[in-house]
């Protein structure tokens, strides 16, 4: 009944300028406007962000869970993948 | 001149402490957390901008008073605030009203009043008004869609501003105080902020199909400590700790 009236949204933060939005946690709002002053409320309190999103919780799209197997699985035996077989320059800073 | 400075301080003082007050009570009671955490919130900038105007009028007055004496050692009738901010929390439609129409004059108010001959007080009012700037704008919100909402989220919002209309009149109400302030360039003419506040609660009030009240009898008396039976209940609560244990601290 709650849930009917009042949709679950996600919060998404963006600390810093140039830094990726990440995922705070979920709020109740009643529409867009009024999950982004709920956001702000609950999650920005103590100087956590610049930039607020709220996403409806039920846009979010997962992967079925039974499903991680097939996912996830065939990536553990390729450690070539990660790059730590060279060495990167100083000069470079931060890849 | 600090005789006036000092009384209009503790006014402003005095209504935010004591909406502060009112916006705590709700602590733990609100619909869901997020609105638990959104009035509390509100009412923790409220002592913010309380503390700022009691240290400074405590500094005006120069008697070796501080703020926490000036808060919690006053008893009603030393109490300046106006009689909206003492009116008790009601349902949460009745707390938006309140806070739509206290706000909606505090913006207009504190953006005024950075332009204060007063430097001190042209700092409280730079950090204040973005605070209020947002306490609008969540009572206008809400205001919004309880109006404009189920026939009882209606019903209960023009209740609320029903109730509390007859003591919006005490906003723009001046006396010597103020006058003497005014001509120096330290206080804000409440009449000169009538404009924006009326323009405010019309657009609100439209936007959220509700009527805005006719204006009718006015009570006054806030500002010279004559209030509703409401405020001595709530100092009851309020300055209970240090009543009971004097200089406690923790």
């Amino acid at each position: 009944m709650t849930e009917q009236h009042t949709p679950l949204w996600e919060v998404f933060i963006r600390a810093r300028n140039g830094m990726a939005h990440r995922h705070a946690g979920s709020v109740h709002a009643a529409d867009a406007e009024m999950a982004l002053q709920a956001a702000r409320d609950v999650y920005t309190r103590r100087g956590e962000g610049l930039s607020l999103w709220v996403v409806p919780s039920n846009a979010i799209v997962a992967n079925d869970p039974d499903e991680k197997g097939m996912m996830f699985e065939p990536t553990a035996d390729k450690i070539y993948r990660h790059p730590t077989f060279y060495e990167i320059p100083e000069e470079v800073g931060n890849m | 001149m600090s005789d006036a400075l000092f009384k209009y301080l503790v006014r402003l003082a005095d209504d935010t402490v004591i909406l502060s007050h009112r916006l705590g009570e709700w602590c733990g009671h609100a619909s869901h957390i997020e609105e638990d955490v959104a009035m509390t919130n509100i009412s923790l900038d409220l002592i913010g901008q309380a503390r700022n105007l009691y240290s400074y009028a405590a500094e005006v007055e120069g008697k070796g008073r501080d703020e926490d004496q000036l808060a919690y050692l006053r008893n009603e009738r030393e109490f300046t605030n106006l009689i909206l901010v003492e009116q008790p929390n009601g349902d949460f439609g009745k707390t938006m009203a309140r806070q739509l129409l206290y706000s909606a004059f505090m913006l207009p108010f504190w953006e005024a009043m950075m332009a204060s001959k007063d430097k001190q007080l042209a700092a409280i009012a730079a950090k204040a008004e973005k605070e209020v700037a947002y306490h609008l704008r969540h009572a206008a919100e809400w205001t919004i869609r309880l109006g404009d909402g189920t026939p009882e989220s209606h019903r209960r919002m023009q209740e609320g501003i029903d109730e509390l209309w007859m003591y919006t009149g005490e906003l723009f109400a001046k006396d010597e105080v103020e006058k003497e302030l005014i001509e120096a360039g330290i206080a804000i003419d409440p009449e000169s902020l009538r404009g924006a506040w009326e323009r405010t609660i019309e657009e609100v009030v439209t936007r959220a199909t509700l009527k805005r009240p006719e204006d009718g009898w006015m009570h006054v008396g806030g500002r010279n400590g004559v209030h509703t039976e409401h405020l001595g209940h709530a100092l009851s609560d309020f300055q209970y700790l240090q009543r009971a244990y004097p200089d406690c601290t923790w």
